[in-house]
């Protein structure tokens, strides 16, 4: 096991090099200029490529690619351009408010996805049934602002219970780390529940069907062990995939959700960036993502191992 | 059903909730010596001369002091500077600083850094550049005296010191001051009534800025840039939000105390909330316009030119970007901001009164245009660009004019624009854009009424005309002669289309009512902003 995952942490590094490339290039020909948003309207050509030299936009691609990636080897991942902070700093201010969202949005979403997806599988065409799998058609169908803002009107604004936006490092306390994102999270999490939920009790269903089932209620166990001991973990194995699937999703969603609950992470960071043609902080953002999209597959590849003792490697 | 529809019906539901039966929001027990501030954009860099962004400017003019100030009546006034004299010739003026000042380091403001801030200044402002090509020498006479010696005179040397325009003249450390004007400083040290607190700056979501109690106010009362900048709060947090709804419905909880730009379509919501005030921010608001590419057919000719403007429905332009309240707009048969000293409407008939398109179209035919695809460059991350070019295209196909509708970012058309290639290789027709009122109100900071070619801003116009009276509008010598250039001025642009002004427009400020103090002015300024618990 250990060696596969060696071999799999080794395999990461040329996707990482073709990603950065990648990104790399993409940027280097796309329209728009930093030099020029940051010069300002008032500006003559001569300040605009003034700024331009400055910054080392006017050199070749390669000198400018191989200059970057001699300073991502040498784990620098460059200075915004507009800031003038490191990029590294930046993602670091940036990468608690995210990791908060996500973390809180996951054990939401497995907390309440799981069991929904095994009741409506337990109770398959009852009632029950069609209500959740009507929640996760509703859940799967709200764009993730329209959820925000109508929880925001709610729970903020009409009730006073939570903020509307903001947040709170967990070093000011667990609670107001919390409320700020409690909101975000049920906005964010009502996509990643309807999915998971869904495929939970596709996967259950087919589960429920095996002889060894049958076998264990003539055994006589209850009806919980049949479902979250027996059926569940043969189920698990395409419930684990959807969920490190949904973890993309999340990183999409969390651009939305933090600017609707004005979240002060990566997701508004990227789109900030973007929009400023701020080129060392995409890249390192993207350069990010994609490692964290890498590593969760390497990990569901191990639970794979841990929830089916079948799977080898 | 649009995001913004959706916005717009859920916050006004939470007015309704909220209006008359507001219970205390969960943060208003906040400290009342903190204000918290939703500024209009994010606050991405911090050097007011290197990046010369408005919100910049806002930010920066609370850390650093200038030389003289803008008044609310546009006049420049002394502000850092005790006393000033100009030879009989206009060529050597003196000046001597207030004694007492001081950076934030505790170290004294001496002449020295005011002649290394005024250097960086100068080469980047555009009034900076003309005075510094009339620039015998500028040197620092003894600590609080600096000489500055012309080799012909500039009457409008005390405006451009004291010009709220960006970039403006920031007072900084010589040894800040000294770093080149296109590389960013790095160090916030100020001159000002509030620090710069580098250490809580996450850029795109928040900066603070503290009260610097040995700083020394004037003793006038404050007017815009000048008088006795009192801070009466500790602290100002800057907290980005680039969602309106959100910002809308956090004014209403009591989780910020003052939003600069509500959108138009949430104001409604705000006025009904008895805690909210609401008023028009800036009086010198904006001036709508898109430019045509003068290089190139069929805006080369200036016929086709003005058969655009003679259709133009400023009003339509006006009701797409603020919507129906008619507060917030006028016609703008001109270039220059109504109700300041200057506004003309010289030979503006032909943006006045009924669209004639019969005559437009004629005019365009006799230009030679024959259906080539006019290429309309159209920001759609920006709304009132968005706004603007939907109008455009629906006047120009009126017109039997081809459009090619290029549907991009701002930061596209802000390099694209630079193009002078042709429009199907790389270059265009038209953009569009606005201008700050506070930029429009002479032709010292206003860069798009320059029609000098090569020289001129986007769409390099060539209008002998026009610049003959910018000329004249510097070599006046009193408000009568600037009036009369002004006018001249504005026929001659518009006669030649300089670009075409799309109307002019306002936009809403909103605030706590427990917050007192707010003034109008083309920025937000904090010195007399005062919040009770």
């Amino acid at each position: 096991m250990l060696s596969y995952i060696l071999r799999r942490v080794v395999a990461t590094l040329p996707v990482m090099a073709i990603v950065a490339l990648f990104v790399f290039s993409l940027l280097y020909i796309a329209p728009g200029d930093p030099a020029v948003v940051i010069a300002g309207d008032q500006a003559s050509p001569e300040d605009v490529e003034r700024i331009r030299q400055s910054l080392g936009l006017n050199r070749p691609f390669l000198v400018q690619f191989g200059s970057w990636v001699w300073r991502i080897l040498h784990g620098d991942l460059g200075t915004s351009i507009f800031t003038n902070l490191p990029v590294s700093a930046m993602i670091g201010q940036r990468l608690g408010p995210t990791l908060s969202l996500m973390i809180v949005t996951l054990l939401l979403t497995i907390v309440v996805a799981v069991p929904l997806g095994v009741v409506a599988a337990w109770k398959a065409g009852s009632l029950i049934d069609r209500v959740i799998m009507g929640f996760a058609v509703f859940g799967f169908s709200l764009p993730v602002f329209v959820v925000g803002y109508m929880l925001a009107y709610i729970f903020a604004l009409e009730l006073e219970w939570l903020p509307v936006q903001g947040y709170t490092p967990l070093s000011s306390g667990f609670w107001p780390w919390l409320e700020n994102l409690i909101l975000p999270a049920v906005a964010l999490g009502c996509v990643y529940i309807a999915l998971v939920a869904r495929i939970t009790r596709a996967a259950m269903l087919e589960v429920l069907q095996q002889d060894y089932i049958r076998t264990a209620k003539a055994k006589g166990l209850g009806q919980g062990g049949i479902l979250f001991i027996h059926a569940l973990k043969n189920a698990a194995v395409p419930i684990v995939t959807v969920i490190g699937i949904g973890i993309a999703l999340l990183i999409g969603g969390a651009v939305v959700t933090e600017s609707v609950f004005a979240i002060p992470g990566l997701g508004r960071l990227t789109i900030d960036a973007i929009l400023r043609r701020d080129y060392p902080v995409i890249q390192g953002i993207v350069l990010l993502f994609s490692f964290v999209y890498v590593l969760v597959n390497l990990m569901i590849d191990v639970v794979y191992t841990l929830v089916d003792p079948r799977i080898r490697y | 059903m649009d995001r913004r529809t959706v916005l717009k019906g859920l916050a006004g539901a939470g007015g309704l909730a909220l209006t008359g039966l507001s219970a205390p929001a969960i943060a208003q027990g906040a400290s009342a010596r903190t204000l918290r501030f939703v500024p209009q954009a994010n606050l991405a860099n911090f050097d007011p001369i290197w990046g010369t962004q408005y919100v910049v400017r806002n930010a920066a003019a609370m850390v650093w002091d200038t030389l003289y100030g803008i008044d609310s009546s546009l006049q420049p006034q002394r502000q850092m500077v005790e006393s000033e004299e100009v030879t009989d010739d206009g060529t050597t003026w003196t000046f001597k600083l207030r004694p007492g000042l001081k950076f934030h380091d505790g170290e004294p403001v001496l002449s020295k850094d005011v002649v290394a801030s005024l250097t960086r200044w100068s080469a980047r402002d555009p009034m900076g550049l003309m005075i510094k090509a009339l620039q015998q020498e500028l040197t620092a006479v003894d600590d609080r005296t600096f000489k500055w010696v012309l080799k012909q005179p500039f009457p409008k040397m005390l405006y451009a010191l004291a010009k709220n325009n960006s970039p403006c003249g920031f007072i900084m450390p010589e040894r800040i001051a000294q770093t080149d004007p296109f590389k960013q400083i790095t160090d916030y040290v100020g001159s000002g009534p509030m620090k710069f607190a580098k250490g809580e700056w996450v850029p795109g979501a928040k900066a603070v800025f503290e009260k610097f109690t040995d700083y020394v106010p004037r003793q006038e009362k404050a007017s815009w840039l000048a008088g006795g900048k009192q801070i009466l709060v500790d602290r100002v947090e800057w907290i980005v939000m680039p969602d309106p709804a959100t910002a809308a419905a956090a004014l209403q909880n009591g989780e910020v105390d003052w939003w600069e730009s509500p959108i138009a379509d949430l104001v409604p919501v705000l006025k009904k909330n008895k805690n909210i005030g609401v008023d028009i921010g800036d009086p010198l608001g904006n001036i709508g316009s898109f430019r045509m590419n003068h290089l190139f057919a069929p805006f080369n000719d200036v016929r086709a030119r003005r058969a655009v403007l003679m259709a133009l429905s400023q009003e339509d332009y006006m009701r797409a970007i603020v919507g129906d309240d008619t507060a917030l707009w006028k016609p703008l048969p001109g270039f220059f901001t109504p109700d300041t000293p200057l506004y003309s409407e010289a030979g503006g008939e032909i943006l006045k009164g009924k669209r004639d398109f019969d005559a437009a179209k004629k005019l365009l035919a006799e230009s030679g245009y024959s259906g080539q695809p006019v290429t309309c460059l159209v920001a759609q991350d920006q709304p009132i660009t968005k706004a603007q070019g939907d109008v455009t295209a629906d006047l120009l196909k009126k017109l039997g004019m081809n459009v090619d509708f290029v549907a991009t970012d701002w930061g596209t058309v802000g390099s694209r624009r630079a193009q002078k290639t042709p429009p199907g290789q790389g270059g265009w027709n038209m953009f569009h854009t606005w201008h700050a009122g506070a930029d429009c109100i002479n032709p010292a900071p206003y860069t798009a009424i320059r029609a000098n070619g090569d020289k001129a801003w986007f769409g390099w116009p060539n209008s002998p005309g026009t610049e003959k009276e910018v000329a004249s509008w510097f070599e006046a010598k009193n408000l009568d002669e600037e009036k009369a250039a002004i006018g001249r001025l504005n026929k001659a642009a518009l006669d030649d289309v300089v670009y075409a002004p799309t109307g002019f427009f306002l936009s809403y400020t909103a605030w706590r009512k427990n917050v007192s103090g707010i003034t109008k002015g083309p920025l937000p300024f904090f010195w007399g902003v005062s919040k009770s618990a």
